[in-house]
């Protein structure tokens, strides 16, 4: 008698793996084999925007909760990194190790309000959560007001007085938040919670029916997805120097962008936001000399991707090759009979 | 501290936002569509103003004429050539495609015309004010802006529950599938549609452009507060949206006084509040 | 003459097949019942007569013209109109408002508001009222007046007995024959056998989407009938 097993890897995700895994090395070793700083900052931001797009992929293709204010965790990240640092003159690794839990913290009374909506109408309140932080920064002094606050050069003198090596030491710390929190979200899909998420993204009320909490299941990734943005958020504006209430909560630099890698990429795969990220920052080194049209370019290539394909370039792929090179399913195989009835 | 005439200001502030409302409104209520566009079609119909008055030395009022068939078009054929193969898709598509076009439609606009600001000039009439006795002090052009609201929302009314399209609109926001199988044609009812929603977006965008500057990036803020009304005054309901647009001016108008940098802060906590407090808004009427 | 010939009907939800090569023949005039039990796909077919569910065009054919494949109000402004499964009149408009919107495609014919309520004298009363405030029998009066304000040539009704006391249901299907009596062709869906068989000339029995039987109504073998209906 045949008996089946349940598989988890695909051949497809073992030979990525092979490829993959030399490819990481290569980008760790970076700053000993490349000279060129700006390279380090290009890959460093490339990082940070995939693990943006991969946590707004797990919340939406796979939660089911569309937020358009995601970039209220990035700004109280950067808020937070830069309050703690400065006022309260805290260690600057300390601080940036709190301002994911401090962003998170705040995500629970924002979903006691956002939470109370659905669908599109969820996405706007999410917006306007945002809004309101941004203007709350805006109207406190001692976050500088409109102004906003500047890292002083002491605070940079604690990662390393070199600025070399201050500009490895974050290009690696890019590598490793983004390394730290793809492998979260991989673990949690690959988990029961990830399943019950798929569940409750292909039917809510049958999931509850079967017994998953769904209220509790979307606010507990709510939460964390927050946390894990905050965190990234403290990196963005380590980085960036300076912080004010429009680039922390801008919506345009944190969250639209983030959409349409996930959307063009491939919404609900976790394959998708890779392909979208390398797609948007192609196009925009390809056409930064033309402004916004960059911009608008991603808008009607989102568009298209909606209307035609609205599982993005990665969903197309797997729909014709059944291709899965990060797999979170289970699959049954067929296993060798246990009895060998040879003689 | 006058604080009637603060009052009467945030009053009549409200029926702008009710104005800013409407096309939303519209969209909601027959097409279950969030139109994320929406306040970038209010900053766009503005922009139209602006290039029709610079070309016929028409005052703003007067380029209605032209920037309202404009807008209907523009409504018509974005909901028949785009908007309309998104509905089938669940709730990504609708919103994504309509975030799309307002990336779109902001970067135009910042091609074409720059970040500067705008303004519609259409003389005294901004600034004039009726005086009553008491100290009392209300702005004509608020006034008039009320009142077009007020217009507005009974031509609609009188729309949605005394002609035969409106009766259509009424039944396709029930059920559109039985609809279509009563002969009606949803397609190009939901263009018509959006077209008289730009109607009353354009009119309002018009009367937005006069008593502010503008910039390509005004969009966001207005569908925010267009969202605020709708939601505070309860879905599915004109008069109700009315009257939400009223309660976040009244909220607006108070945290002004307070403090002029509170105002919008002001509008939107009362929103958050409102939205703990009583989810589906003051006079809801549509089930969902 | 026949008024709707369907050739092979096929349907389809998504990758699950409800209809197997049906063909139905109806006669104009002539009131043709199709029974079944749940999930034989009645339902189903009468969706894709009225255009609810795709088809391809040479699969139904009405008055000589290939009709598959035609979107709901096309087909209405052809002349078919459903009385669709669980009345599902509209909440928001009155009874008269929902007669009304019956008649949106404009089709000429001898059906009007009038003669509805002559028909179905309560609703005149009623007709104010919104929809939801009446009760099962009479919001299917509405729902068949309503399909009637087309003016059909065809009238497709969808379990008209559902939820309702045999008292109304009776009251109903006699209003059906006066219908029928004014020359308008009925196909109509039932559970109830006995009703369907009374009301119709000829039915068709389907059996988990396939056509399992069909036959003149007059003195036919019940026996043969419940063997068909479970597929026995």
């Amino acid at each position: 008698m045949e008996s089946v097993r349940v598989e988890r890897g695909t051949r497809a995700s073992r030979v990525f793996a092979f490829v993959a895994v030399p490819l990481v090395v290569a980008l760790v070793a970076m700053p000993w084999w490349s000279d060129d700083a700006g390279n380090m900052r290009l890959i460093g931001e490339m990082a940070y925007y995939l693990a943006l797009a991969q946590l707004w992929n797990l919340l939406a293709g796979y939660a089911g909760l569309v937020s358009v204010g995601q970039q209220a965790f990035v700004g109280l990240g950067g808020y937070a990194l830069f309050y703690l640092t400065g006022p309260a003159n805290m260690n600057v690794y300390l601080a940036l190790l709190l301002a994911g839990p401090f962003a998170g913290l705040m995500a629970i009374p924002v979903s006691f309000a956002v939470f109370r909506l659905r669908g599109a109408y969820f996405a706007v309140g999410t917006w306007v959560v945002s809004e309101v932080f941004s203007l709350f920064a805006s109207l406190i002094s001692v976050l500088g007001a409109g102004s906003g606050l500047s890292l002083t050069p002491s605070i940079l003198r604690q990662i390393s007085p070199d600025r070399d090596i201050r500009d490895t030491i974050l290009y690696l710390m890019s590598l490793a938040i983004t390394v730290f929190v793809f492998a979260i979200v991989y673990l949690l899909l690959r988990s029961r919670h990830g399943l019950a998420l798929t569940a409750i993204r292909d039917s809510e009320p049958a999931s509850a029916s079967l017994g998953v909490n769904t209220f509790r299941t979307k606010f507990i990734i709510y939460i964390a997805t927050a946390a894990c943005t905050g965190l990234i958020g403290g990196l963005i504006f380590l980085q960036k120097l300076r912080i004010s209430p429009e680039a922390g909560f801008s919506i345009n630099d944190w969250t639209v962008v983030v959409i349409f890698m996930v959307v063009i990429g491939g919404i609900g795969t976790l394959e998708g936001p890779f392909i979208g990220m390398l797609i948007y920052i192609v196009l925009r080194e390809l056409l930064a000399d033309y402004g916004s049209i960059y911009l608008m370019l991603m808008g009607a290539i989102a568009i298209a991707v909606m209307l035609k394909a609205p599982f993005g370039i990665w969903g197309w792929v797997v729909q014709r090759y059944d291709l899965q090179l990060f797999p979170v399913g289970r699959r049954l195989a067929r296993a060798p009979a246990e009895d060998a009835s040879q003689q | 501290m006058d604080w009637i005439n603060i009052l009467i200001q945030g009053a009549l502030l409200g029926g702008f936002y009710a104005l800013f409302a409407i096309g939303l409104s519209m969209s909601f209520g027959i097409m279950r569509l969030v139109n994320i566009a929406h306040g970038d079609l209010i900053v766009l119909s503005a922009y139209v103003a602006f290039v029709v008055t610079q070309n016929t030395g028409l005052d703003p009022f007067s380029s209605l004429i032209i920037v309202v068939p404009v807008m209907f078009v523009l409504g018509y054929a974005l909901q028949r050539g785009l908007l309309n193969q998104t509905l089938s898709g669940g709730l990504l598509p609708p919103l994504l495609v309509t975030f799309g076009i307002s990336i779109i439609i902001q970067n135009g606009l910042l091609q074409g015309f720059g970040a500067y600001d705008h303004r519609l000039q259409e003389g005294a009439i901004e600034t004039a004010s009726l005086r009553f006795p008491g100290g009392l002090s209300v702005g004509v052009f608020p006034l008039v802006v009320f009142a077009v609201a007020v217009l507005a929302i009974a031509s609609l009314q009188l729309l949605f529950y005394r002609t035969r399209l409106g009766r259509a609109f009424r039944a396709v926001s029930d059920d559109a599938d039985t609809a279509e199988l009563m002969g009606i044609d949803n397609r190009k009812l939901y263009a018509l549609a959006l077209g008289i929603a730009m109607v009353f977006t354009a009119l309002a965008g018009v009367l937005f452009g006069i008593r502010t500057i503008f910039a390509p990036s005004a969009g966001p803020i207005r569908l925010i507060l267009a969202f605020e009304a709708v939601i505070i005054g309860g879905l599915g309901n004109m008069w109700g949206t009315l009257v939400g647009g009223i309660v976040l001016g009244l909220a607006q108008a108070v945290g002004a006084a307070l403090d002029p940098t509170w105002q919008i802060l002001a509008g939107h906590l009362a929103f958050l509040a409102i939205l703990i407090v009583r989810p589906s808004g003051l006079f809801p009427r549509t089930r969902d | 003459m026949t008024l709707l010939q369907t050739q092979k009907l096929s349907a389809f939800y998504g990758d699950f097949q409800a209809l197997f090569d049906i063909d139905v023949t109806v006669e104009q005039g002539e009131t043709v019942a199709i029974i079944g039990a749940n999930g034989a796909g009645k339902t189903t077919f009468l969706r894709a007569l009225a255009g609810a569910i795709g088809s391809a065009p040479e699969m139904v054919v009405f008055d000589g013209q290939p009709i598959g494949g035609k979107t709901p109000h096309e087909i209405v402004r052809l002349g078919i109109a459903m009385v669709p499964e669980g009345r599902r009149l509209f909440p928001s408009l009155s009874v008269e408002e929902n007669l009304q919107l019956g008649s949106h495609s404009e089709r000429a014919g001898p059906w009007t508001l009038k003669r509805v309520y002559e028909l179905f004298p309560r609703l005149f009363d009623l007709r104010q009222l919104p929809s939801t405030a009446l009760s099962g029998g009479q919001q299917q009066m509405a729902a068949v007046g309503r399909g009637l304000m087309s003016n059909p040539r065809l009238l497709l009704c969808d379990e008209l007995s559902l939820g309702l006391a045999p008292v109304i249901i009776r009251d109903i299907y006699q209003c059906l024959g006066a219908i029928s009596a004014e020359g308008t062709t009925v196909v109509l869906v039932e559970q109830d056998i006995n009703r369907a068989l009374d009301a119709s000339a000829r039915f068709y029995c389907f059996q988990e989407g396939h056509l399992a039987l069909t036959a003149p109504t007059k003195n036919f073998d019940r026996a043969a009938i419940t063997a068909a209906y479970f597929g026995l």
